[in-house]
């Protein structure tokens, strides 16, 4: 194909390329994006969600009120299967939270500019999903009023955790990567903080971002400080992020069990969550735009990057699913073999096909410009991405689980209505704290989108 | 210091761009002013130079450095004094320093470490949170947080004179000119 076939200065790869569209100042990003925290009434849309979210939320505290009174019998672990629902849950919402940093660290530091609509969100995202996440090993140790016995605190018994153990580094990975991404949240509001804090009419709505704000006032050497402790974050969030979904692999890694014992684990993990993270961002952020109609920000440019960042991601994935399922072949290990038999025939074979169906055969209409500028396609797609890595942590979790070395300590493993109800519950816990988080500060960074309609007039 | 004017805070210039922002800041600069400072309502490239701050104003690396130092330290010999000293278990006769499974703990605290240093510090070095500002008794200062760019001379700078450096700032093309004043 010549050059000269696709005009480099055509209208449709102009719109495609926009990270905003245009006709944009300082005030007018100010305004758009203020106005949908201060002056916008709550909408009838806004209320019904929440209502339904917050919903599902009492479900989630209901369930977790019957766990603390009758114990971790409720749900459909036993012995073999001591990691059920409550492992593939908690592997499934870290792994969403990672594409919020993905995109705030690693594409702040490759200076993509199309990160700078959708940061704040997925940041928020990454917040919500950590919180879900830590919720469900805290409740599976089935004593969770005893979970600080896992920090070193010097107690009358002399003791220490087994700091050998992956479940201890698991704590330590999991709780810095929850204190990290929330400073890197707060401290990237902070500007914003001050703008509301100015807009503000209301006096409550004054002094609580004025607090918030803590007198942020813009001054040239706090921008100074500000930014290189931004740079800094970003720095440490990117291999910090790596660690942590690395850390979690070697849950499972390090033990024995036939089908968790390989070294593909944490490369092929980390794509994981990166995958559904970016799938997850999708799912939130097609609805968003929509409903506070922030088309002139979150552009078709940002929805297909997202869309070509899962398509790569999948390929990763597929990638190790590959060669998980040859290296057992090839190993000629009898026990690997047998697993992967299992996988394809045993009584959880139809979760393993749904998966590979979600994870990589339907994916691959992203190859198409067509699809990925298709909003509606898109949206389906992200929703058949997060159902396939959640499919794929139970694949993980449950298969070697119920097929260990001998057959005599062969299981069966069936969620009980326990099991669904805290999932579903923490669906409404994270969806519920993304309403709040829409209502009540910028869902878009103003100061950053400030920078852009800066840097764009430059461009032109 | 006896200062003519003692609840004087400074002299306000009011901007409507980034670039004429940074030429007035070097004109002022160029006039003999040090105790200036500019307010913007997203960071300016260029502007710390236009204003002679140098690089040494900057703590918050070597801050992030030593907070990324002392928490990995911290973190590492604290894993080894438990399994060393103060606990030491005999597991099937594995090393007691087993250093390479205590890398992740150390590393996660590495960064932790690094991290609140580096927000926190810049927190304290900028100051903040600081409630009271004589600038925020400036009605219009509130666009610095929107599309206005500001510049300010202290009263405190040695050349201060309020007539002369209020004339001076319109002679940059300062839109406004404002007294700020600190009343309390």
């Amino acid at each position: 194909m010549s050059a000269g076939d696709t005009p480099v200065n055509s209208p449709e790869i102009q719109r495609l390329a926009r990270v905003i569209e245009p006709g944009h100042s300082y005030a007018t990003v100010t305004d758009k994006i203020a106005s949908i925290v201060l002056t916008r009434p709550t909408s009838i849309g806004w209320l019904a969600g929440f209502s339904i979210a917050f919903t599902l939320m009492m479900v989630l505290v209901g369930s977790i009120a019957w766990l603390i009174a009758k114990g971790v019998g409720i749900w459909g672990i036993n012995i073999p299967i001591g990691w059920g629902f409550a492992i593939v849950n908690f592997v499934w919402w870290i792994g969403i939270g990672h594409a919020g940093t993905l995109i705030s660290a690693i594409l702040f530091l490759l200076n993509q500019q199309w990160r700078t609509s959708i940061n704040r969100f997925a940041e928020a995202m990454t917040l919500f999903a950590v919180a879900c996440a830590g919720i469900f090993p805290l409740i599976h140790t089935g004593r969770p009023w005893m979970a600080y016995y896992m920090f070193p605190y010097p107690s009358t018994m002399g003791i220490w955790p087994q700091f050998r153990s992956p479940l201890i580094w698991d704590v330590f990975a999991v709780s810095t990567y929850g204190t990290v991404s929330a400073l890197f949240w707060f401290v990237g509001l902070i500007p914003d903080l001050a703008t509301l804090r100015d807009r503000a009419t209301n006096k409550a709505a004054q002094i609580i971002y004025g607090m918030l704000a803590m007198g942020w006032r813009g001054s040239a050497r706090h921008w100074h400080r500000y930014q290189s402790a931004y740079l800094l974050l970003a720095g440490l969030a990117t291999p910090l992020v790596l660690s942590v979904h690395s850390v979690i692999s070697f849950d499972f890694s390090i033990a024995i069990v036939p089908g968790w014992h390989t070294t593909i684990f944490p490369p092929y993990f980390v794509a994981g969550a990166i995958y559904s993270g970016f799938a997850m961002v999708l799912t939130i952020a097609i609805p968003l735009r929509k409903a506070y109609d922030l088309e002139d920000f979150i552009t078709m440019r940002h929805l297909e990057n997202m869309a070509k960042v899962m398509l790569a991601t999948g390929l990763i994935v597929a990638y190790g699913y590959f060669f998980e399922f040859f290296m057992s072949l090839y190993s000629g290990n009898k026990f690997d073999v047998f697993l992967v038999q299992q996988r394809l025939h045993g009584p959880y074979s139809s979760y393993y096909y749904a998966l590979i169906l979600c994870n990589i055969l339907t994916p691959q209409v992203l190859w198409f410009q067509k699809m990925r500028t298709n909003v509606a396609v898109l949206f389906v797609m992200s929703l058949v991405i997060n159902l396939g890595m959640w499919l794929e942590r139970f694949v993980i979790v449950v298969i070697s689980l119920t097929r260990d070395f001998m057959p005599s300590a062969w299981g069966r493993y069936q969620p009980t209505f326990w099991d669904w109800s805290t999932f579903i519950g923490t669906l409404g816990l994270f969806v519920s704290l993304l309403f709040l988080f829409v209502r009540a500060l910028p869902a878009i960074s103003i100061a950053e989108m400030r920078e852009l309609v800066h840097t764009s007039e430059d461009h032109e | 210091m006896n200062l003519p004017h003692p609840e004087l805070y400074g002299l306000l210039g009011e901007f409507d761009s980034p670039e004429r922002l940074m030429d007035a800041a070097k004109k002022v600069r160029e006039a003999g002013y040090r105790r200036i400072d500019a307010f913007v309502p997203f960071p300016v490239e260029g502007l710390s130079q236009a204003l002679g701050l140098g690089r040494k104003h900057d703590l918050v690396p070597l801050l992030t450095l030593a907070g990324g130092l002392g928490g990995g330290l911290t973190g590492f010999f604290f894993q080894l004094w438990a399994n060393m000293s103060s606990y030491p278990m005999n597991i099937a006769g594995r090393p007691l320093n087993s250093w390479p499974a205590f890398i992740p703990v150390t590393f996660e605290l590495t960064v932790l470490g690094a991290s609140l240093f580096a927000v926190f510090g810049m927190l304290a070095l900028n100051k903040l949170p600081q409630p009271h500002h004589p600038l925020f008794n400036v009605e219009r200062f509130k666009r610095a947080s929107n599309d206005k760019f500001f510049l300010c001379i202290e009263a405190h700078d040695p050349k201060f004179h309020l007539k002369e450096t209020a004339r001076l700032l319109q002679s940059v093309n300062a839109q406004h000119v404002t007294e700020v004043r600190d009343e309390d």
